[in-house]
């Protein structure tokens, strides 16, 4: 702020301070009349005014906070351009809780550094934080048990879009990952008779329309670019493997089409800024101790 | 012309329609209270969702049921004060009705998602308009009403109804400063921290000079009319008029603590709330001392138990308003179901148990009665209407507190020790007694709608001459 804002806020401040202290002062003076009486104005035939003086308690207590906000004004920022005597920031109040976080977190996760993920992965005080990262970072999307919710991976299911080695879901955490299943541009006819393919890939013969699905089975040489000629998925892409009735976007027949016919965009976030290796480190022991 | 009577028609509009604006906007509050505990009562239709409903709540409640109130006795008010009729009376009947349609305008545009996404100042730019022509059409009435006085001396209640025209004029405006990009839709003219900090000013002042000023200035009348007692002190009536609406002007900034806005501006706000808590308990103690020698009516006049009450609500509001303006305090508190609280403590405990007191005082004058149709209903509508308030800040001091802690806790390992949805979870059982305590003030509003009904049925409006001022000489 320039120095005439700057000015410009501390004579407002000043200035309405020490005019309510001055107004205090001067209504708090005796007017020598007897207090008892009315001020003798009449208003609506019955509304009068006594002038008591000021209740002592009342006047002191104004005081007291006059003499608080001085006080506070002098330690802290807020005449205008001035620091404050304790040179305060919110962000040095910030800058210092997270710095002594940080040092009391690096005791705890101390004696983990040692571990092993698959020793980590059975130590319960390990899982014990994991478990709390879990929930205040994951949660949200994959659920409270994991469970995961439709377009969003179940964790417990060994299942894996992105692959279940430790450096691979090290990767889905630190640098986040982004599935793509293109808009495809089929006709509602070629969406019908893929759709019934796909149904039977995964053993659901049952309830496929044979006749669709046969003629879909030429169309399906669309999607083995992500899916693979087995439809089995491809780690590298995050396609899901077709072959085993596990659904990200929904399981019926309704859902696969609308799949097809508007594509898909995933999206796990990178939490590169926001856990540290150690956390990432627990969490990716926590995620491989899920599915077993 | 020696003959002239008070022009109480607009004041009998302005008071009936209080009532039925406060059974509105608080059943839509109880409405969203129950979608809080049970969230699959919005029935998935976009306009009964919370966030819809929640603007409609606030502004039924502030502008529709606190604002008539507040039209009805400041017109009442300034009248019987000056001992004039009201100046420009068809501009009077035309803030009726520029007001009433501002209402409906805003209950039609709320839930179907029109907003500026301000808080307390949601409306579209077009009712924006609307209000400031209506406001100043009012400032016209009441200040030319003042200038016309026959008493000389300005009675206390006109200065904070004065205060509080003129305030919330600037106020609206500035707040409201937007370039429209089509009927239903603007963009401020501020941004960032800037437009917060215009947004809190407006936010602070708006509890300040309509929640707070304005209903001082009934209670001033009100008050010693009821317990026909003299103003404890005409001084104390001064300093602290005058402290208040300029320190109350500096507030603002405590809702913006520890965000974007500069730290000083931060401790401004801080440090001005704390100096705030003297101003605001002299309006309490010249109130309550106006009632001191008049104590024994308590036992029998229910109105005056709701004034009492009224400022003894006003009174622990404006002691944890401050408290909660001081940044470690805030810390915990920010956020919270506490500032819920803390708002209703203040507008059910003061202003809505001043407007209904002052209301049941108010309206058999208006038509040539002494008393209400029905004393005992008044009675318990007292008792329903403290209980509920009781309960609704209980639960949520308890469950602002518990939030506040629960989402502070961090383990050692630097993890956090709740989850966001387990302090949700924890809060259930408060959110149900919210619920049932907002219930109970409903339910007393419902008794007051049949108690006024009672009470003006086949009962003509009260004509009343304006009797020249007993002391209009030895006043000037």
């Amino acid at each position: 702020m320039t120095d005439g804002w700057s000015w410009y806020v501390i004579i407002l401040v000043v200035g309405n301070i020490v005019g309510v202290a001055w107004l205090l002062f001067a209504t708090s003076q005796s007017n020598g009349k007897d207090e008892e009486s009315t001020t003798g104005h009449v208003w609506d035939e019955t509304l009068q005014e006594y002038n008591n003086p000021l209740p002592k308690w009342w006047l002191w207590l104004f005081v007291i906070t006059i003499g608080m906000a001085i006080i506070y004004l002098y330690w802290y920022p807020g005449l205008g351009n001035y620091k404050g005597a304790l040179k305060w920031t919110q962000m040095s109040q910030f800058e210092e809780a997270r710095e002594d976080m940080i040092d009391r977190q690096k005791v705890a996760f101390e004696k983990f550094a040692d571990l092993e993920l698959t020793d980590l992965a059975k130590n319960e005080k390990a899982m014990g934080t994991a478990s709390r990262l879990f929930s205040n970072n994951c949660a949200s999307c994959h659920g409270s048990a994991a469970q995961g919710a439709k377009g969003f991976p179940n964790l417990t299911d060994n299942d894996w879009l992105y692959g279940n080695s430790p450096e691979q879901i090290e990767h889905s955490i630190v640098k986040g990952r982004a599935g793509v299943m293109p808009k495809l541009g089929l006709s509602d006819v070629q969406i019908v008779q893929v759709s019934n393919y796909v149904l039977t890939l995964s053993g659901r013969e049952a309830e496929a329309d044979a006749e669709e699905a046969k003629k879909g089975e030429a169309l399906f040489a669309t999607c083995i670019a992500c899916h693979g000629p087995d439809a089995k998925g491809m780690h590298a892409l995050g396609a899901p493997n077709l072959t085993d009735d596990i659904w990200l976007h929904g399981s019926e027949l309704a859902d696969i089409q609308d799949v097809i016919r508007e594509g898909r965009q995933g999206q796990m976030p990178a939490h590169e800024n926001l856990l540290t290796k150690a956390e990432t480190r627990l969490l990716t022991a926590y995620v491989m101790s899920l599915s077993k | 012309m020696s003959e002239q009577a008070y022009n109480d028609k607009v004041v009998r509009q302005f008071s009936i329609i209080t009532v039925l604006w406060g059974i509105v906007g608080m059943l839509v509050g109880v409405i969203i209270a129950a979608q809080l505990a049970w969230p699959a009562l919005n029935f998935d239709v976009s306009f009964l969702t919370f966030s819809r409903l929640r603007p409609l709540h606030t502004n039924a409640v502030i502008f529709a049921f606190g604002g008539s109130a507040l039209f009805a006795t400041s017109y009442y008010v300034v009248q019987r004060t000056c001992q004039v009729p009201l100046f420009a009376p068809k501009l009077a009947a035309f803030t009726f009705w520029g007001w009433t349609l501002v209402i409906v305008l805003a209950a039609v545009t709320l839930p179907l998602g029109f907003t500026q996404s301000k808080e307390y100042a949601e409306l579209i730019w077009p009712i924006d308009i609307l209000i400031t022509v209506v406001w100043v059409a009012y400032g016209i009435v009441f200040f030319g009403t003042i200038v016309k006085r026959k008493v000389s001396h300005i009675y206390v209640a006109n200065w904070f109804f004065a205060a509080y025209i003129i305030t919330i004029a600037v106020l609206h405006i500035v707040n409201n400063l937007a370039v429209p990009v089509s009927l239903t839709e603007s963009y401020p003219v501020f941004s960032g921290a800037v437009d917060a900090m215009s947004q809190w000013w407006y936010g602070h002042n708006a509890v300040g000079f309509f929640l707070t000023a304005a209903f001082l200035g009934m209670m001033y009348y009100f008050i010693p009319k009821q317990a026909n007692r003299p103003v404890y002190s005409y001084r104390l009536s001064v300093v602290h008029f005058w402290a208040l609406i300029s320190i109350y002007m500096w507030a603002g900034p405590h809702h913006l603590h520890y965000t974007a806005l500069p730290d000083w501006a931060q401790s401004l706000g801080m440090v001005f709330s704390l100096i705030l808590l003297a101003p605001s308990w002299g309006g309490m103690i010249n109130g309550i001392m106006t009632l001191s020698g008049a104590w024994h009516k308590l036992r029998s006049d229910p109105i005056l138990k709701f004034m009492i009450v009224s400022l003894s609500f006003y009174g622990m509001s404006t002691f944890e308003g401050p408290m909660m303006s001081i940044k470690t305090v805030n810390a915990l508190s920010h956020y919270t179901d506490w500032t819920i609280g803390h708002v209703h403590s203040g507008a059910l405990g003061w202003v809505a148990f001043i407007v209904i007191g002052s209301l049941y005082a108010l309206i058999p004058k208006l038509y040539g009665k002494t008393e209400m149709y029905s004393t005992s209903m008044i009675n318990t509508h007292f008792w329903l209407a403290t209980i509920g308030v009781l309960l609704y800040i209980a639960a949520m001091w308890i469950a602002g507190v518990m939030q506040g802690l629960m989402w502070r806790a961090v383990n050692d390992d630097g993890t956090l020790t709740y989850t966001f949805i387990e302090s949700i979870k924890a809060t259930y059982p408060y959110y149900v007694v919210r619920f049932l305590g907002g219930l109970m003030f409903l339910g007393g509003m419902f008794l007051m709608a049949w108690n006024v009904m009672k009470t003006i049925k086949d009962v003509e409006p009260a004509v009343v001459t304006i009797k020249t001022p007993a002391v209009a000489a030895q006043g000037a």
